[in-house]
């Protein structure tokens, strides 16, 4: 199981990478792999507004639908178009091509309330 | 007569070995106290010489086809069936299989259904259609949950024209959900007002359904109409749901030529029985903006393990048994058997005999108008619009009483309007398909003519 | 029931049991390969369309042409494309077709929760009398005297199955059921001053997905209900969750794992006594005919599913029947118009059409509901009777528990004890021992000619095998599809790449589902 020690997670199974204040965000290798062959995805326009634990998108494989949960606050800033053309690149690289949006945090405190890495490796040994 | 191959003597080796005294033993989870002390209340069996008895005298109490010859429609139609298609639909391989779930060993229903896909979209000149719904009413009532999901307003703009047992079912799939659905009337021509669909726009909506032709027979200007729908909003404009008849489309402009978003219609007319309103099939297509959101089942193709073309449900993260409460509808099959039938009866007319059953029903439709429109005291209630094989008479006489006389002489002469409520704008419904020849027309005009002149 | 407290967690294999592979059911396998399926690949009928060919005649039109009827702009400026074909192609090609199905008539379809019994032939004879299929559905009642009499008569023969009071038979199929249940419960809550109050439904995580589809087109919403270790309704999760803000339970019974719910009348109790209602899913009555009537036990509505249960086909999808019963409270909610039988006067128009319902629901369906099933429906349960009825559930649970008994030796069966109509074992060992899944199972099966099993339902069983015979099989079915079973068991142990790779001998092999949803080509583009 690949989880990267510099990233952060959501109990959702969505990872942020932080520069700045900006935060990219995508699906954990453990979620791509419940899910299967991703077929398709759902995501916010650049200028929506993202909500802590709110849907900001869905997630399709072919007999498993997930909603995606924004991790922090924020206004979207960017959107990976690649990935909404080869949904595979979730499954195949979910730590990197795979990335799906970039938000604008307007508060980085919210991080905090994230886990790293070793949390959430339990976190998921313990669902197993 | 039963169909349970083991009898007393099997059943209780079969309990023996499963380990058991009696069948109660098997029933340890039903508390006692639940069981029926009582047989069913209902007769024993009899055998299949008796049921087939029983059930010819029951079909000997209907006065069917061969008793009343049919000119009514309003929704279902007395089209000629080519022997063929039962022929080949009624093959076990199509009627006792199920949903193809596991799809290698159910290309057969999976390749039928593409076709079927393939050859209703053509038809409504539509992006996509799903592997059809229950009825044409359902598949208005499940266009108008796709526009209500799909757009801000709880409001539904729906045309009088609309076939008034599909309003009755809409009405009751959209109580639950705060739907409000507003009546846009017919003007004086017997089309949808557009000056009143006009004012409804200025406040926002979801949807406008609208029948082409109509209820009454009246083809309705439905480009015109889209577009006044379609200048409102935007991007975001309300969805314009069309309830066709799938047979004016041969001569007709389907609704994908006009713009629809979401065309429905009943598919009866496409080589089903009359069968007292089911089971019948509803064709949904929509345009590619709604792919990922229509409801039902939909067949894709795509290639095996070894490259050959094959056929697969597809796109089933709509569904309700993945999505559950968040699916785009309940619907959990379609109405498989129905689609296949109206698919062969498509292949077997190809376009040109679409074309020639639309034209046969568009004359004698307007060859019986004709000698109607002549006697005296009765009138087309919309004379100066066009109609495709149905329209609506004004009468001299109380259309109920018509009918019924009628029917002593052995025609079903249409449908009373009354029996919708008041406010109908006309008297009687009538429909001509190519099943009735000139020599039918000829004589149920006279007949017609005797009854309302008092000649009879 | 004490049997059922084992947790659910995989056990250790317990191989060996029944004896070696059955010679029969290795002939079998081989002589399915290469001669069961039509495998060679039949073009769209699109593709083998010629101009000019058609397989349609109508006689010359014999009135005046009047011309065009149409102003120009209402034409249709294209025709769809559709094939060309004489009549003799196209019958080929739709008989082709149906060779690459599997079917009832050929063999064992014993998908869980489905009940692919055997259909009788008598019923498509009724369905297909001119007198049935040639019924105009607006003609006047008085003259469809013998349609309503057939389904006044329907009505009554399902209540008497079920014990309700009322049955409507407008609902065109199980989930249309479910819905106008939810409907009328909705209903009856609004005429008593709660219907804007009650709004929440419960229902068990093991619950088919309709269930919670139709709570939200109903405009209620839903709440899981865990499971307890037997697979029943936890009754203090159930305490718990009441509420005066609940609408009703929704209950499958026997439920999804085939166990019936043996708290059911408690259930009941609870539920009434915090004013809300019970909903049956009636999927799984092929169980209960004869043994238990479900309105007895305290519940409000229940959907029949007159495809499973009475024997109509299944059609490929459909069409099927989902009639509703409820108690005498609820009836008058029910979707109009009602049928009427006078009970005086004389032998003409006997029965009549009730439109005059204020407190109805609506309509559900355009016309009566799907008449042409209902027929066969009728014709089934008149054949059968009271005594086949009775005999169809009782022998539909033998069976059951036959096979059953057959593959727990080799099956890990996560809710152990004896089961009802149906039973739900788990692929968990074959996947966590040898990587072979419960897909690969099932499509090993279709290698030996037979369907597969209902998988990976109910959610809360992994790798989920849900097996249903039905009533009509032979013990001799059985026994090859019980040793089908094991030897797929056993070649997991030994040969699971086989397994994997599986089916082999089929028409076409694993179609690349997830391609399907990426690119989705759902029709032909000429």
């Amino acid at each position: 199981m690949n989880i990267p020690q510099d990233l952060v997670y959501s109990k959702e199974h969505e990872w942020c990478r932080v520069d700045g204040d900006v935060v990219v965000i995508g699906i954990t290798d453990f979620a791509q792999g419940e899910l299967g062959d991703v077929v398709f995805l759902e995501l916010p326009e650049v200028g929506d507004t993202a909500t802590t634990g709110e849907e900001f998108g869905t997630i399709e494989a072919v007999k498993a639908v997930a909603e995606l949960f924004a991790p922090v606050n924020g206004e979207v800033t960017e959107v990976n178009a690649d990935v909404i053309d080869s949904p595979e690149t979730v499954n195949e690289d979910p730590y990197g091509n795979g990335w799906m949006i970039k938000i604008s945090m307007s508060d980085p405190a919210e991080l905090d309330d994230l886990m790293d890495a070793s949390g959430y490796e339990a976190m998921i040994g313990e669902g197993e | 007569m039963r169909y349970t191959p083991s009898g007393p003597d099997e059943q209780s080796e079969l309990l023996r070995e499963i380990g058991v005294e009696n069948f109660g033993d098997l029933l340890q989870g039903i508390p006692a106290h639940l069981r029926m002390d009582d047989p069913i209340a209902i007769p024993e069996g009899i055998s299949e010489m008796e049921v087939r008895a029983e059930i010819e005298g029951l079909a000997a109490k209907n006065r069917g086809p061969s008793d009343l010859i049919g000119f009514a429609g309003g929704g279902a139609y007395d089209h000629f069936i080519p022997s063929a298609i039962d022929s080949v639909i009624s093959r076990s391989e199509f009627t006792t299989a199920y949903t193809p779930y596991q799809s290698e060993v159910s290309q057969g229903t999976l390749q039928v259904i593409y076709e079927f896909q393939s050859l209703v979209a053509e038809l409504m000149g539509m992006d996509v259609a799903n592997a059809s719904l229950y009825d044409g009413a359902h598949a208005v009532a499940e266009a108008m949950l796709l526009a209500y999901a799909s757009r801000e307003s709880n409001t539904i703009l729906v045309s009088d024209g609309l076939n008034p047992h599909f309003r009755k079912v809409i009405e009751t799939y959209a109580a639950g959900l705060s739907i409000e659905l507003r009546s846009i009337p017919l003007a004086s021509d017997g089309r949808t007002d557009a000056t009143v669909l006009r004012e409804a726009l200025t406040d926002p909506a979801a949807g406008f359904i609208l029948s082409q032709p109509n209820f009454f027979g009246c083809l309705e200007d439905a480009a015109g109409l889209t577009e006044i729908v379609k200048s409102t909003g935007g991007k975001k404009a309300p969805l314009v749901i069309a309830s066709v008849y799938p047979i004016s489309l041969g001569v007709i402009a389907p609704p994908g030529e006009w713009g629809a978003d979401v065309a429905t219609a009943e598919g009866q007319s496409l080589g089903l029985p009359l069968s007292l309103g089911g089971p019948y099939l509803g064709l949904f297509t929509c345009s590619e903006e709604f792919i990922r959101r229509q409801p039902g089942r939909i067949i894709g193709r795509t290639l095996d393990r070894d490259g050959r073309e094959s056929y697969v449900l597809t796109l089933q993260t709509r569904e309700q048994h993945i999505r559950r409460q968040r699916a785009t509808s309940n619907i959990c099959t379609n109405q498989g058997l129905c689609a296949a039938w109206a698919t062969v009866w498509m292949t077997l007319l190809g376009p040109d005999g679409l074309r020639e059953v639309a034209r046969q029903c568009t004359q004698k439709a307007h060859y019986l108008a004709g000698l109607l429109n002549s006697v005296p005291g009765v009138g087309l209630s919309f004379p100066d619009t066009p109609f495709f094989n149905e329209f609506t008479l004004s009468l001299p006489l109380e259309a109920g009483g018509v009918l019924r006389r009628l029917a002593d002489n052995g025609w079903l002469g249409g449908i009373d309007l009354n029996r919708f409520g008041e406010g109908a704008p006309g008297d009687l419904l009538i429909s001509v398909t190519e099943s009735r020849t000139r020599e039918e027309i000829d004589a149920f005009a006279s007949v017609f003519t005797d009854i309302v002149t008092g000649g009879e | 029931m004490a049997e059922n407290t084992t947790s659910p967690e995989c056990r250790e294999p317990e191989v060996g049991g029944a004896g070696g592979i059955s010679e029969e059911i290795v002939a079998r396998a081989a002589a399915i390969v290469g001669s069961g399926w039509s495998c060679a690949p039949e073009p769209l009928s699109i593709e083998l369309s010629r101009s000019g060919r058609t397989g349609y005649s109508l006689p010359a039109l014999d009135v005046p042409d009047g011309g065009d009827h149409f102003p120009e702009e209402m034409l249709r400026s294209k025709a769809p494309a559709w094939p060309e074909m004489s009549e003799n192609e196209v019958v080929r090609h739709f008989v082709r077709l149906s060779a690459k199905n599997h079917h009832v008539d050929k063999d064992l379809y014993p998908l869980g929760s489905c009940t692919m019994k055997y259909n009788p032939k008598v019923n498509e004879v009724a369905a297909r009398l001119p007198g049935m299929a040639g019924l105009h559905p607006m003609q006047h009642e008085s003259t469809i005297q013998g349609a309503l009499e057939l389904m006044w008569e329907l009505e009554r023969q399902l209540a008497a199955v079920s014990g309700f009071d009322a049955v409507s038979l407008q609902p065109a199929a199980g989930a249309q059921g479910e819905l106008t249940g939810l409907m009328v419960i909705r209903a009856w809550h609004a005429s008593r001053g709660e219907g804007g109050t009650r709004r929440r439904v419960l229902l068990p995580d093991s619950a088919h997905g309709t269930n919670p589809a139709s709570v939200t087109l109903n405009g209620y919403v839903t709440q899981e209900l865990k499971s307890d270790s037997g697979g029943s309704v936890d009754l203090d999760s159930l305490e718990e969750a009441l509420g005066d803000d609940v609408a009703c339970l929704m209950i499958t019974n026997p439920n999804t794992l085939g166990l019936f719910e043996s708290n059911i009348d408690r259930i009941c109790e609870l539920v009434h006594g915090s004013g809300g209602l019970i909903y049956m899913d009636g999927a799984n009555l092929n169980a209960l005919m004869g043994i238990v009537r479900p309105a007895d036990v305290g519940v409000d509505v229940m959907h029949f599913n007159l495809h499973k249960t009475f024997g109509t086909p299944h059609g490929g999808g459909g069409p099927g029947a989902g009639p509703i019963g409820v108690t005498a409270d609820l009836e008058p909610f029910l979707p109009v118009p009602r049928i009427r039988r006078q009970e005086e006067g004389g032998e003409d128009e006997q029965f009549h059409l009730d439109w005059d319902r204020p407190s109805s629901i609506g309509k559900v369906h355009a016309s009566f509901g799907n008449f042409g099933v209902l027929v066969k429906a009728w014709t089934y349960i008149r054949s059968l009777g009271s005594d086949g009825l009775a005999d169809a559930s009782r022998a539909a649970v033998i069976n059951a528990n036959y096979l059953l008994g057959k593959l727990t030796d080799h099956y890990h069966l996560p809710y152990p004890g004896r089961c009802m109509h149906e039973f739900v074992l788990s692929g968990c060992l074959q996947k966590s021992q040898h990587g072979v899944t419960t897909t690969d199972i099932a499509k090993r099966l279709l290698d030996y000619g037979f369907y597969a099993p209902t998988v990976y339902f109910p959610l809360i069983v992994s790798e989920a095998i849900m097996i249903e015979p039905t009533e009509t099989e032979t013990r001799e079915t059985l026994d090859l599809y019980a040793q089908a079973l094991i030897e797929i068991a056993r070649a997991a142990q030994t040969d699971p790449d086989m397994i994997r790779e599986a089916p082999h001998n089929t028409p076409v092999r694993r179609p690349d589902e997830a391609q399907a949803a990426k690119f989705p080509d759902l029709r032909w583009r000429i």
